[in-house]
């Protein structure tokens, strides 16, 4: 479904401290599949992973998805594609403070202008699902960070998209918390989305949910590819 | 140059208009310069991001454009006591030969503006931005006229004298006078009101013929400017003598008093923006060739030109309805 | 079109619980920008009331009065000249006026004496205005002593006390009898101090008084609609003088704006780029952000216009009284008419919402434009 040719990142073109994050990266990301890219910091993981959910663009080379060209997208067209493609849930799970769990799980919908009556119960039975549904009034800061993350999931999932990509989900979490949220990804998965993560974890990278394994070093695909 | 408020404000704000309009303009001529959409370079993220700084600057400076003319008009309205002669806006705006032509480059440069308001919108539903260089260029023509304009207005407050005895609208557009005011008040009502009616006539034809068929675009934006110019010449040959009810009173500004019950307002508002967007839709309606826009473009251009009817069905039937009430008979029998 | 408005909808809500989350740092913005609406809309307000009365005084006076000059000064006009003048054509009346000054130097004030055309006063009797009563704590029945043009003092029963809704003008006025004012400045039966005539068709004005001039080439005829010119100037200029004194402030303020605008705080940097990441678009944020100048604004703006108002139309305008008004020892309690003026807001949008718009337009952008991926690195 997603798929990555000759694909270049380069951060400060032209200056001289120029950085060549991705350097020529071929791959095809399968549909209902979970794929895991594994390295170690500064390998260009997130990099890669940021291309590929649409969050950024490449200085050079081709990405499709489900044969659409992506890649000479204006960020305008790339965010709305992204928006209904791609949920996002971060390292530092990135809830903005000072709002409810409830309304942090609505925000990627605003622009979008649904109802408001419908978005707000698709985020309630949202969070019922994951557990946290007597939060939903809460502040966030006010959550622990198995809870946070659950609202982080909830907030990716609320455009429905088809694609979860989650960057070290498992950084912040004891290995209880890490479990349960490959038990999570396993039940994604069985609903039929695709799951994207990044980890340096064995509890992530060596689950048995796990489709696929791609090694990310120094900007290239090292191996599993 | 009188020293009130509202003048100051006008003068000032028409130049931080033209600085911020000429800064856009020197952004844009980068984008247009140097525009690649094919590259994911860093230089094509920040052009593609500076577009965004020119659309909004531009979106805020013609908004305040368009209450800029009304406050113009508003102005020269209030002003009319302090110069000998004058009655309402067209005396004070005939004290100085930089009067009209200062309302003259505000009306066409909110004919442009509201063009380039609507190449940017549906520009920016195109995955390709295939109008860039097209509203950018526009916006190179715009720039030199919005600094004229506040050149000229400049120029205008600045030589107001008050002690000047200047001419009011019963002189200008008396039928006995010479020149385009006086011509228009001298038109017999009867063939003006064909024409007037007429026009509208066409200009509905030719929407539902846009509406249906899509096509047609050109014509129906040169007969939105035809109505336009049309219904100001009506206005000033026989539909304000209907408002106020004297065979001789042309003046196209008086309507816009408390004593008319701010009718004017009802004329000129939806005129303007129905004819702005008239332009625009038929300005726009051949690029539904255009391949990244012709998925979008049929439905703006559909909600644009039917706004334009219905703004400018708005704007006859508000006339027609003055003349209808009015005690004034002109066409005998 | 639904969608859209719900749209803004949904960018209103977010705006005002990040506006209220910020409160210490966009309340000191709204105080600002509240004082600088107030104090402009206070100035445009009091002048243009004080211009507002001004007219609907002098539309009660005469559309033409004739003065005599003698070397170059005021002089009186004897009583022959009226007939005379009654005689041109389109002159429905002509009357001569009795008035003067009178320094009271017991109060230290000037007061105006006029012979009322419109009432008939009993010898000895007077009507003051309230200026006049209240520095001297009168009221009916009560007996004011002037001194004559010869030196005699001249009691004088005070019959009535003006109540003028604007005492703008009535405060040191009083009215006396013919006999009185001609007994009081000795002035000889035949003169008057000038002459006022009714215009039959006020296109007329300019006309009549050209004939008046040729008539007798030793008089000055004064026209109605030229001294509210020149009121209308004078205000429109003391406006304008105030307006420039005021737009130091003003610029002040945009640089305020600008600097409160592109100093984001590291929390503000983060919110931003967290939505940019959730899929909000750029002119999503700039859309958000013009909806915050907006509440900012419309808040500063009616906030400030509301006290204005109400200093200057039911607190007398006491913070600008001593500076605007103190040409006189009598301060006359000056409530003008409340009136709101579509000019005059529109004019104070632009010199205020327009300058904080241009200021935070660039800084905005720069915010909205943050990388979407920034948040991930």
């Amino acid at each position: 479904m997603i798929e990555l040719s000759e694909v270049r990142k380069v951060f400060n073109q032209g200056k001289p401290n120029e950085f060549c994050a991705i350097r020529g990266i071929s791959l095809r990301i399968e549909a209902h599949e979970i794929t895991v890219l594994k390295g170690p910091s500064g390998s260009g993981k997130t990099t890669l992973l940021s291309l590929i959910g649409c969050l950024a663009r490449p200085s050079s080379g081709r990405i499709t998805l489900n044969g659409r060209a992506l890649s000479g997208l204006p960020e305008r067209f790339l965010t709305d594609v992204r928006r209904r493609t791609f949920g996002f849930v971060f390292q530092h799970f990135n809830l903005i403070k000072g709002l409810t769990v409830l309304e942090n799980v609505m925000l990627p919908a605003y622009p979008a202008g649904p109802e408001w009556s419908a978005l707000r119960r698709q985020a309630q039975q949202l969070l019922e699902r994951f557990g946290i549904g007597a939060k939903a009034g809460y502040k966030v800061e006010w959550l622990s960070g198995g809870e946070a993350q659950r609202v982080a999931i909830c907030r990716a999932l609320i455009n429905d998209p088809e694609v979860l990509i989650a960057d070290e989900p498992t950084a912040n979490l004891d290995t209880k918390l890490s479990r349960e949220f490959m038990e999570i990804v396993r039940m994604l998965k069985e609903q039929g989305k695709t799951v994207i993560l990044t980890s340096h974890d064995p509890v992530v990278f060596a689950a048995p949910v796990v489709d696929r394994l791609i090694e990310v070093r120094d900007g290239l695909i090292a191996g599993g590819a | 140059m009188p020293f009130s408020p509202a003048i100051l404000a006008l003068t000032a704000s028409s130049w931080i208009v033209v600085f911020l309009v000429l800064l856009a303009a020197g952004f844009a001529l980068q984008v247009v310069r140097h525009w690649d959409i094919a590259s994911g370079s860093e230089r094509q993220l920040q052009l593609e991001r500076r577009t965004y700084l020119i659309s909004t600057i531009l979106t805020y400076t013609f908004a305040i454009e368009i209450v800029a003319l009304l406050l113009y008009v508003y102005n020269a309205e209030q002003m009319s006591p302090q110069f000998v002669g004058a009655m309402c806006a067209t005396g004070v705006l005939n004290v100085n030969g930089y009067g009209w032509p200062t309302l003259f480059l505000k009306i066409v440069v909110f004919f442009l503006a509201a063009m380039w308001l609507m190449l940017n919108y549906i520009d920016n539903k195109g995955y390709d931005y295939p109008l860039v260089r097209t509203k950018y260029l526009l916006l190179l023509v715009i720039a030199p006229l919005v600094a004229a304009e506040a050149a000229v207005q400049t120029l205008y407050f600045v030589n107001l004298e008050p002690d000047v005895i200047t001419s009011c609208c019963g002189s200008l557009f008396s039928a006995s006078a010479k020149g385009v005011a006086a011509e228009l008040a001298g038109l017999a009502p009867k063939p003006a009101m064909i024409a007037f009616y007429g026009m509208a006539a066409a200009l509905a034809l030719s929407g539902v013929w846009l509406l249906r068929r899509g096509s047609g675009g050109p014509l129906f934006a040169g007969l939105s400017l035809v109505v336009f110019m049309t219904a100001l010449a009506a206005i000033v040959s026989f539909v304000s003598l209907y408002v106020y009810e004297q065979p001789h009173h042309h003046c196209p500004f008086c309507v816009l008093k408390s004593g008319h019950d701010y009718i004017g307002y009802y004329f000129y508002v939806p005129l303007f923006a129905g004819a702005a967007l008239g332009l625009g839709a038929g300005v726009l309606a051949p690029l539904r060739r255009v391949a990244s826009l012709q998925n979008v473009i049929g439905n703006d251009v559909r909600r644009f030109a039917g706004l334009a009817l219905v703004l400018l069905g708005l704007f006859y039937a508000v006339a027609t309805w003055a003349m209808l009430r009015s005690n004034l008979v002109l066409l005998g029998g | 079109m639904l969608t859209f408005i719900r749209r803004q909808k949904y960018l209103i809500d977010y705006t005002l619980s990040s506006l209220l989350r910020r409160k210490t740092k966009n309340l000191g913005l709204l105080l600002v920008y509240t004082l600088i609406v107030f104090l402009l809309a206070s100035v445009m307000l009091y002048t243009h009331a004080l211009q507002r009365e001004a007219g609907i005084i002098l539309a009660e006076s005469p559309e033409l009065i004739v003065q005599r000059m003698v070397a170059g000064r005021h002089d009186l006009v004897p009583a022959e000249y009226l007939e005379a003048l009654r005689g041109i054509r389109g002159v429905r009346a002509a009357q001569g006026r009795l008035w003067g000054y009178y320094y009271d130097p017991v109060v230290k004030a000037n007061y105006t004496l006029l012979v009322p055309a419109d009432r008939a006063l009993q010898r000895g009797e007077i009507v003051v205005g309230a200026g006049v009563a209240r520095t001297h704590n009168m009221g009916r029945g009560d007996y004011l002593t002037l001194r004559a043009a010869d030196g005699k003092a001249m009691p004088l029963r005070v019959a009535d006390v003006l109540h003028h809704e604007s005492e703008l003008v009535s405060a040191d006025l009083i009215l006396l009898g013919e006999a009185d004012y001609r007994e009081f400045f000795r002035i000889d039966a035949g003169l008057y101090t000038d002459l006022a005539l009714q215009v039959r068709n006020p296109r007329e004005v300019r006309t009549i008084a050209e004939k008046v001039t040729r008539l007798f080439p030793d008089t000055r005829p004064i026209l109605r609609e030229e001294i509210l010119r020149t009121y209308d100037s004078i205000f429109n200029w003391r406006q304008g003088i105030v307006v420039v004194l005021l737009s130091g402030a003003i610029l002040a303020f945009a640089i305020f704006a600008w600097d409160k605008a592109s100093g984001l705080s590291a929390e503000e940097k983060r919110e931003i780029g967290i939505l940019k990441a959730i899929g909000w678009e750029t002119s999503d944020v700039i859309r958000m952000k013009f909806w915050e100048g907006a509440v900012i604004s419309l808040s500063a703006f009616l906030g400030g216009y509301l006290l204005a108002y109400l200093h200057v139309f039911y607190g007398a305008a006491m913070l600008f009284e001593p500076v605007l008004k103190g040409w006189a020892v009598l301060y006359p309690a000056f409530r003008p008419v409340p009136f709101i003026d579509g000019l005059q807001v529109a004019t104070l949008f632009f010199l205020t919402v327009f300058p904080y718009t241009a200021a935070t337009i660039v800084p905005v952008w720069r915010a909205a434009i943050m990388d979407p991926d920034a948040v991930m690195r």
